[in-house]
């Protein structure tokens, strides 16, 4: 299904893109995949286009009205009767522009959607249980976190989302991004940390009374600082895994409490 | 004139009509002041006039569910169809006038059940919208979204029987089809909509209700339920209800338009066929753009990009008709006017805003943030009550025989346009800089402190504005200079009766010339 996807928009991309984004898309060197870039360039691009339609229309708009105004000489309005042929004419003609814009916005939209959902193949996986009110991760090795990501800049991440309880949203508002999440589904969404960094994570789908104070952190560490980080995390989980024959239930939320400073 | 038993028991479509207006001015009043309580709560981090975030997430539940369900689609399809297209049409009064009383009631006893929220102990908080899993666990009363919700799509839909059969058989001679006003073809095409969709919504809300109260498992995912399922049903009903209430909005002020540009609706062909049909056709397709980040199949998502963008077709047919119809007109910028040409510009920044809207890559970044609110207060929300409050300026010559007071008209106008660009455009800027919705506080956000500070200032300058103009409606209902039968010297067949029309609403049955047309605007 996403191969077809993608065929179709590199077909439709081909016949209504720009030579430009073409040849971006062809160069040799390898390119860093970052959907969070990509979205402000379409987001730009659509916001510079409907904008100047906007102002199009309301300069239009509003000289037609002053010219029209109700003045001695102008008691009665005197729009021109349409031929059957310019009647059909407007339409017509405004169904191919407003399409062509359409299809045009639909074809940068799909390309930029499938950068949004193939996910890179040297991701690092994380499982995600949101819960009211917090997120809760889980790293490939076992590692556990609460509220708080810890990321090696430069290797994408992807979430492999549920909730236990309520619908919830993962927003990263500075990678442009959010998936709900909701018990028995597992929904995903990837981001690209390309720099150290921290970044808010906060709740985008209401989830109940708290739904405003759920909120947490993407940490961005520089692949040593990263590695060095998780090594002390993988020590103290299997310290807190050796005394496995006494209550473990004890010890799992002691830690999860201790990670939420 | 004031005697109550009359109004109760009224079967007069016109009554039925101005009971509407009431009661939907009523629920707007409600539902403005939950606006103002909560942009009052938010004008600083942290508790400002509540410390109890439930209590916020109530105002939030009332401000939607009642502007939507109680102020806009009984003001557009109750009052403005039942006073408008019996007269529009030439006929006496609807086609069954005792069912249009008890759907009016009806109306009634769901805004009473929505104003009740404030008096019983567990208060709804599940948004207007009512996803479940959080709906069917709360400890507020889920079943009285339920109740509310199918009582007043219940008299919406004996409405849209009503006016379908009215239009269809009680035409006076000589209307054909092709000389219907524009708003009568877009309210028609309104309840279409709701015919076919609000049972839909009846559906889902009732099965939220069977699963909370009933122990049934529809959207209980342990028990072989599934969550998408309601976000499914909701929307398919709720998208097309932003056209019940677009259609009949952009019917009005093609009305207002066509009566103060003295002028012919441009191509009026392309825009009951093209613009109404258009959306008529598109609407039941596009429900996956408000669940472009639920978790939908991708091919959904990518499809309904599609259709959504499509929209701009009919849509944009319709803005042409208006363009075109102020082209070489003879416009006069009386109150209702300056409403209708403030549609004009809001519905283009809010249509245009909508673009990205269409796109699930670009709403994957802005799905859920306050551009979204702004969004749709633009489109729909503040646009449609420009709409109506244009209407009711237009009309209430009609209705009451007197006039308004032109000076305070237009300055509630000026103060209202000012204010809703204020809130919404800020709105929508810190929106795309990450601001989400629904939120009681903002504490990891401390950057849009101040912008929110302007969006108070700004909701408390646009509430002085729409208090102005209806304070001025109800001092000229009852001491206005009389304004005669026909103030804007319109051809439409409203305005050919005495103001205010007696009941049965002609003296003797209307009949029209072979070159009559709604529009026809002649010199002299």
């Amino acid at each position: 299904m996403h191969d077809k996807i993608r065929r179709g928009a590199a077909g439709l991309a081909a016949l209504l893109l720009a030579a430009p984004a073409w040849a971006a898309g062809a160069k040799s060197e390898p390119k860093v995949v970052d959907p969070a870039r990509d979205w402000d360039h379409l987001w730009r691009e659509v916001i510079v286009d409907i904008t100047i339609i906007g102002v199009l229309f309301a300069i239009v708009t509003a000289w037609f009205i002053w010219q029209a105004r109700r003045r001695p000489g102008n008691e009665v309005g005197a729009s021109p009767r349409l031929s059957p042929a310019s009647a059909v004419g407007w339409v017509v003609i405004p169904i191919f522009v407003f399409l062509s814009i359409d299809l045009y916005t639909a074809a940068n939209g799909w390309v930029l959607w499938n950068t949004f959902r193939d996910v890179p193949a040297n991701r690092l996986e994380i499982k995600l249980e949101a819960g009211m009110y917090s997120w809760d991760y889980t790293y490939p090795n076992g590692v556990r976190t609460q509220n708080q990501l810890v990321v090696p800049a430069g290797t994408p991440v992807v979430l492999r989302m549920t909730s236990r309880d309520t619908l919830h949203s993962h927003y990263i508002p500075d990678f442009r991004v959010k998936e709900d999440s909701m018990p028995g589904r597992i929904t995903y969404l990837w981001f690209n940390p390309t720099k150290p960094g921290e970044h808010v994570v906060t709740c985008a789908e209401y989830c109940g009374v708290m739904h405003g104070y759920m909120a947490g952190r993407i940490i961005v560490k520089a692949p040593e600082e990263y590695a060095a980080w998780m090594k002390g995390e993988e020590t103290s989980l299997a310290a807190a895994s050796i005394p496995a024959v006494e209550p473990a239930t004890a010890t799992k939320p002691a830690k999860l409490a201790a990670k939420k400073t | 004139m004031m005697n109550l038993k009359e109004w109760i028991f009224t079967t007069d479509h016109k009554r039925v009509g101005v009971l509407y207006l009431i009661g939907s001015m009523l629920a707007f009043a409600v539902a403005g002041i939950m606006a103002l309580l909560m942009r009052a709560e938010l004008s600083t981090i942290g508790p400002t006039i509540t410390a109890n975030p439930t209590q916020y997430n109530v105002w939030l539940y009332t401000h939607g569910a009642v502007m939507i369900l109680g102020f806009q689609i009984p003001a557009l399809t109750g009052f403005f169809a039942n006073y408008c297209i019996p007269l529009m049409i030439g006929a006496k009064d609807v086609a069954f006038p005792r069912v249009n009383a008890l759907s009016v009631w009806l109306f009634y006893v769901g805004v009473i059940l929505a104003v009740l929220t404030f008096f019983i102990p567990d208060p709804p908080d599940v948004m207007w919208t009512g996803y479940p899993p959080y709906s069917t666990i709360t400890t507020g009363n889920t079943a009285m979204y339920s109740f509310t919700v199918l009582i007043l799509g219940f008299a919406s839909i004996i409405g849209g029987v009503n006016f379908l059969t009215t239009v269809a058989y009680m035409r006076a001679p000589g209307i054909k089809l092709n000389k219907l006003n524009i708003f009568v073809w877009c309210t028609l095409a309104a309840f279409v909509l709701q015919l076919i969709f609000v049972p839909v919504l009846g559906t889902a809300v009732t099965l939220i209700s069977m699963d909370k109260y009933l122990g049934t498992n529809f959207f209980d995912p342990t028990k072989g339920g599934d969550v998408l399922t309601y976000q499914n049903l909701f929307w398919f009903y709720s998208h097309p209800a932003v056209y019940v209430i677009f259609l009949p909005f952009i019917g009005v002020v093609y009305e207002i338009i066509a009566a103060h540009a003295r002028n012919m609706v441009f191509n009026y062909k392309m825009v009951v066929y093209g613009g109404v049909g258009g959306i008529v056709l598109l609407a039941g397709e596009v429900w996956v753009h408000h669940l472009y980040v639920s978790g939908m199949a991708d091919w959904l998502r990518i499809g309904q990009m599609v259709t959504t963008l499509m929209i701009s077709i009919p849509v944009g047919l319709m803005m042409i008709g208006l363009i075109g119809t102020l082209y070489k007109g003879s416009i006069a910028f009386n109150t209702p006017m300056l409403y209708a040409l403030g549609v004009v510009f809001l519905f283009l920044i809010g249509g245009l805003t909508g673009i990205p809207l269409a796109v699930p890559s670009l709403t994957i970044g802005v799905s859920d943030t306050y551009y979204v609110v702004g969004h749709f207060h633009y489109v729909m929300a503040v646009a449609g009550t420009f709409a109506i409050f244009g209407g009711v300026y237009h009309w209430f010559p009609k209705m009451t025989g007197r006039m308004y007071n032109e000076f305070w008209g237009k300055l509630g106008f000026w103060i209202t346009f000012v204010g809703v660009n204020i809130v919404f455009w800020i709105m929508m800027d810190i929106g795309v800089e990450g601001m989400p919705r629904r939120y009681y506080d903002y504490a990891h956000f401390p950057q849009f402190e101040g912008a929110h500070q302007w969006m108070t200032v700004g909701a408390a300058i646009l509430a002085v504005g729409f208090a102005i103009a209806v304070l001025n409606w109800i001092l000229g209902a009852i001491n206005g200079e009389p304004a005669g039968d026909n103030p804007w010297g319109s051809p439409s067949l409203e305005w050919t009766t005495v103001s205010p029309p007696p009941h049965g609403n002609w003296p003797s049955p209307p009949s029209v010339a072979e070159d009559w047309h709604p529009y026809g605007f002649k010199k002299g």
